[in-house]
């Protein structure tokens, strides 16, 4: 298949592999940053083609695992009121809140509907006037701008009963966070792929001065990983650190400007709270004044982000790198896919997940 | 194309009477049921069908289907109704014969529905050489049903000798598949997100009980048989491996899987080899006679391309390990539940 065989190709990944090997001279830890790339390092087994000493930290990068409790239980109670079709991507059904999570909203009658994108949620406001429709807008730049643009259309066609409820992410100051930690092992980042494609590289370029760390703009497919990870390792091992890019077909150095410029307009950037990581000083989105009339916690009375209580998960020391998910004692035990007591566990792109279907044995 | 006998100016839609137990049941019955499935459907008006079974042991199983929506690309929820039962019954190693249909109608589904999945189900049932002999309708108030619901009971007869099934499987079976996989799943889905796909995936949905007799029909050493519906491909290997305590291999390369179904499942994020099929089965065998099965099932399946993709190994724990196309290998097990579709 076009853009998918020739990045999976076996003679392919054992070259670059042999490469990365022939470079290496002592052992290097680097975290790649989004859940996507934890998932096919895992399935493909791509960590076990690379020489010993050489670690892959798996980073935070797994928009259902990063959004806090408080705001899944806003959710759940939005999606329990009357009147109320609640909308969101799959994978945010099953992520537990304080004590339950949206299946069973659905289960005890709540209308929760599994949606595709946004515009299909835009689309049911459309059809049901006399409902609120509330969709539930998490992820990182990648999703930013068609949840952005569902609020543009929203407010231009004068749909007041359709709503966002927001938990957007910003991926840098996260890396900045977990670079400037005391506990920080990390020495090389692969950066998300998918998101430099909507926000472009020049965002990493003062990290990886600041931090002397190299960042590495990385893809999702087995050879895209490793030529991000070569690159990295290239870079250490001749003492540079700097913002490449191992993904020029689907990357520009400026991003998307079409798409940052929606999200600009819609958009306003806030501080916020990662599950398991703590408040970030200007790490999320939050809609822009002049849309508050489509953003649910207004609309619903909820006040601001309520925060993270304390839980038996750590994902939190997950998502930094400084466990893996087999270190848990509850892995696999009291926390598994069927009782997930974290998000890690739910999500497609959460590790502890990757690590329970592809290595449990 | 034959028109709905029911009177459509009359009744547009089913309604509460049509459930009723009174003559516009009888009508509804009458007219558009037993029309449709033929002279010998339904046929004693008493309360239960009366068979004549060639001698054999009988096989026996029941299905319900509720998919949604009823009409999909590759098939509907009354061809569906039909396959599901009849490949049942021809995973049992049986010869599918007599088929039951009950039906739950939800109160304003549209005749004209009714009636083309009645005509679905007829051609269906024709294709793969059975009969519906029996069935019940029920109606249920608006907003308590999906549209309809079918329910269908089969019996079959073991016309061959031998035991298939876990306990025959042995270290050396080849496993093979009769086609491409994660088809059915992925045109449900597609049509349900009403993805656009450049072209739509039509479902694999077909009678299996053809292909199956001739593979034992041409006298080939089978071991067991496992149709690969919901959980897919990886769901029915690894049922087989935990039940036989056999362990197994799988060559990720080998598995069929056509380029349109692999797009549509990478941009959602789902693994093919969970998606659900229901025109698949999987098929353990001594590996002396995996060729000429492979041949039989061109012959049957001559749209697709049925494959080798694993082998039985020495092992007695009940794991399945799946071989990637780069030798990393890695453990399937059974999902959770259901796949659910990737935020980015």
């Amino acid at each position: 298949m076009k853009y998918l065989d020739e990045y999976r190709d076996a003679e392919g990944v054992r070259r670059i592999a042999a490469a990365i090997r022939r470079i290496t001279t002592q052992p290097w830890m680097l975290m790649e940053v989004c859940g996507g790339q934890t998932h096919a390092i895992i399935k493909f087994g791509i960590d076990e083609l690379l020489p010993p000493g050489v670690t892959l930290l798996h980073g935070p990068g797994c928009p259902v695992c990063v959004t806090p409790t408080g705001i899944i239980d806003q959710a759940l109670a939005i999606a329990s009121r009357p009147g109320v079709i609640f909308c969101s991507f799959g994978d945010m059904l099953r992520v537990p809140g304080t004590s339950r999570d949206l299946f069973s909203v659905k289960a005890a009658g709540g209308d929760v509907r599994m949606v595709y994108s946004p515009l299909d949620a835009l689309a049911l406001a459309r059809q049901h006037p006399d409902r609120e429709v509330v969709f539930f807008a998490v992820g990182f730049e990648t999703t930013a701008p068609a949840n952005a643009m569902s609020v543009f259309q929203a407010a231009r066609e004068g749909l007041t009963n359709f709503s966002l409820l927001v938990s957007h992410v910003l991926v840098p100051p996260a890396m900045e966070a977990l670079l400037a930690s005391p506990d920080c092992r990390v020495q090389g980042f692969l950066a998300a792929g998918h998101v430099c494609a909507i926000a472009g590289c020049e965002p990493y370029i003062p990290l990886a001065e600041k931090y002397r760390v190299p960042i590495v703009v990385t893809g999702f497919e087995p050879i895209d990983v490793l030529r991000g990870i070569h690159q990295c390792i290239l870079q250490l091992e001749e003492g540079r650190a700097t913002c490449e890019n191992a993904y020029e077909r689907a990357v520009r150095r400026d991003g998307n400007p079409e798409a940052m410029a929606m999200v600009d307009d819609v958009f306003t950037v806030i501080d916020r709270t990662w599950r398991g990581m703590g408040r970030i000083p200007h790490s999320g989105l939050g809609l822009a004044p002049k849309y508050a009339a489509h953003d649910a916690a207004v609309k619903f009375g909820l006040g601001p982000d309520p925060g993270e209580p304390p839980s038996a998960c750590i994902s939190g020391l997950i998502l930094q790198g400084l466990k893996k998910p087999h270190e848990c004692p509850a892995f696999g035990t009291r926390c598994t896919p069927e009782k997930p007591l974290g998000a890690t566990m739910v999500s497609n792109e959460g590790a502890c997940s990757a690590y329970y279907r592809y290595r449990k044995s | 194309m034959n028109t709905c006998p029911i009177p459509l100016a009359d009744y547009p839609v089913v309604t509460l009477a049509h459930g009723g137990g009174g003559s516009m049941m009888r009508r509804l019955i009458r007219d558009l049921f037993a029309a449709t499935f033929g002279p010998d459907s339904l046929q004693s008006h008493q309360d239960s069908a009366l068979l004549d079974l060639p001698p054999g042991r009988v096989a026996f199983t029941t299905d319900s289907f509720v998919v949604k929506p009823l009409f999909f690309p590759g098939g509907d929820i009354g061809s569906l109704a039909i396959h599901g039962t009849v490949n049942d019954l021809a995973m049992a190693g049986a010869t599918p014969l007599y088929l039951s249909c009950a039906m739950i109608l939800e109160e304003g589904l549209p005749m004209e529905t009714l009636w083309r999945v009645a005509q679905s189900m007829k051609q269906a049932a024709d294709a793969a050489g059975v009969q519906i002999v029996t069935g019940d309708t029920k109606v249920v108030d608006k907003g308590k049903g999906d549209g309809l619901f079918i329910t269908t009971s089969g019996v079959g007869v073991l016309e061959f000798e031998g035991e298939t099934g876990p306990g025959a499987i042995r270290p050396g079976d080849a496993i093979l598949v009769n086609g491409d996989i994660a088809r059915h799943g992925m045109a449900i889905l597609a049509a349900r997100a009403e993805l656009a796909l450049e072209s739509p995936i039509d479902s694999d949905s077909t009678p299996l009980n053809h292909a199956v007799h001739a593979l034992f029909d041409a006298g080939l050493d089978i071991h067991a048989l496992r149709d690969a519906t919901r959980g897919g491909v990886a769901s029915a290997v690894i049922e087989l491996a935990r039940d036989s305590r056999h362990d197994l291999t799988l060559t990720e390369a080998a598995i069929p899987v056509r380029e349109d179904t692999r797009g549509a499942c990478e941009l959602l994020g789902l693994d093919p080899l969970y998606v659900a099929n229901e025109g698949r089965f999987v098929c353990f065998i001594h590996p002396d006679h995996a060729e000429r099965a492979l041949d039989l099932l061109r012959t049957h399946f001559p749209d697709t391309t049925p494959a080798r993709i694993g082998t039985v190994t020495e092992g007695r724990t009940g794991r399945v390990t799946l071989t990637s196309p780069f030798g990393a290998r890695r453990p399937l097990d059974l999902l959770s539940g259901e796949q659910l579709p990737r935020i980015c």
